[in-house]
């Protein structure tokens, strides 16, 4: 099935889910990595390069999966859930959701803050907007990184959870987001 | 008799005038007008230089036209200023592989000594605090010109040069050997107090 039914998630949701979970993870990894980067590393300039173009990719695919989600059918929970896995499970859901689209709006503030526009591989680029706020890539700087790890340990948790579901319980859980 | 009076006038202001500037006069680097730079330099890779600005500093310096030795110069930097009109530079600038400028916000020049040389130009030396270190540091310095402004103040100007290793700063980065050095180059207007 293509969309998501009450019992399953649809074929969509599902490799928007998979993708968008490699990708946070790998822009995780590089972002770490490219920071520590020294001056005549020939990544030096290609691995930001490449964080920004694919984070702004990231962010487009959440939105459209955001989109998709609201389209279609509400997939529910399993009647065997209790309800604080229930309400844990859908506060991490929402907090992820949230921190992908706050670390694309905090990326962009961070190269955009002196007027330069945000290009996207050699594709197209996003002009900035002046939001008159001082040392505006030093703040978003910082939110980015926080967002970043906190995303990152809601993921963690998130997995724990699935794993619980599918090794301990035992449950149809992660099987749902299988294709 | 007006004419006379005006003449009379002229010339006490003209003897006023050599007398009261031989001594040490103070002067506020002229941050409110902003008629004042500090500018810096780094080589790129040997092929260009980067140029880059520190926009909020404050200070004031001593002038005596007859006598170096009262002569005085003091400027602190806010660092977290750096401004080299590109924001992840300037990012990476303020982080701590360059100035960790949210542990040191401030740079800070106190001269210890000015001589005149030979060439007109001045040898201010002083104490340079940048990155929480503390060196010796030289500038040498041109004195452009002084007097009235046409709003009621009295300005002198100076243009100024100096160098500093950055790994004398403890900056952690490493740029490369064409890129150890950055080049200050100042420009400091100053109204009488």
């Amino acid at each position: 099935m293509l969309t998501n039914q009450a019992n399953q998630y649809g074929v969509v949701q599902i490799a928007l889910h998979w993708l968008i979970a490699l990708t946070i993870f790998g822009l995780f990894g590089l972002g770490l990595w490219m920071v520590e980067l020294t001056y005549y590393s020939s990544w030096y300039l290609t691995a930001p390069d490449i964080h920004r173009s694919i984070g702004v990719i990231v962010v487009s695919l959440m939105i459209l999966r955001l989109l998709w989600r609201l389209a279609n059918p509400k997939v529910v929970p399993l009647a065997t859930h209790k309800t604080w896995e229930r309400k844990l499970a859908h506060v991490t859901h929402a907090l992820m959701y949230v921190l992908i689209l706050l670390l694309g709006i905090s990326g962009y503030m961070i190269t955009t803050a002196k007027g330069q526009a945000l290009q996207v591989f050699d594709w197209f680029s996003i002009p900035a907007i002046s939001f008159g706020i001082e040392y505006q890539e030093d703040i978003a700087g910082d939110l980015h990184e926080i967002f970043a790890w906190s995303l990152i340990g809601l993921a963690v948790l998130h997995i724990a959870g699935a794993l619980k579901h599918h090794f301990v319980v035992r449950d149809n859980t992660l099987k749902r987001m299988l294709p | 008799m007006k004419t006379f009076k005006y003449l009379l006038a002229g010339l006490s202001l003209a003897l006023v005038f050599p007398i009261a500037q031989a001594k040490p006069v103070t002067y506020d680097i002229d941050v409110p007008g902003m008629h004042a730079s500090i500018n810096f330099k780094v080589n790129h890779l040997g092929y260009s230089w980067l140029v880059g600005r520190f926009d909020k500093f404050e200070g004031h310096f001593v002038h005596d036209a007859k006598n170096p030795k009262n002569e005085k110069v003091e400027v602190t930097i806010d660092t977290r200023s750096v401004n080299s009109n590109h924001a992840e530079r300037d990012k990476h600038l303020r982080s701590d592989d360059f100035l960790n400028v949210s542990k040191h916000p401030e740079a800070k020049f106190v001269s210890t000594s000015v001589t005149n040389q030979k060439d007109g130009t001045k040898l201010i030396k002083g104490d340079f605090t940048l990155n929480g270190v503390t060196k010796p540091i030289e500038i040498v310095a041109n004195k452009m010109g002084e007097g009235d402004d046409p709003w009621g103040g009295y300005r002198a100007g100076f243009e100024g040069t100096a160098e500093i290793t950055m790994k004398d700063f403890g900056f952690k980065m490493d740029l490369g050997p064409a890129s150890a050095k950055a080049y200050l180059d100042l420009h400091v207007e100053g109204i009488r107090r």
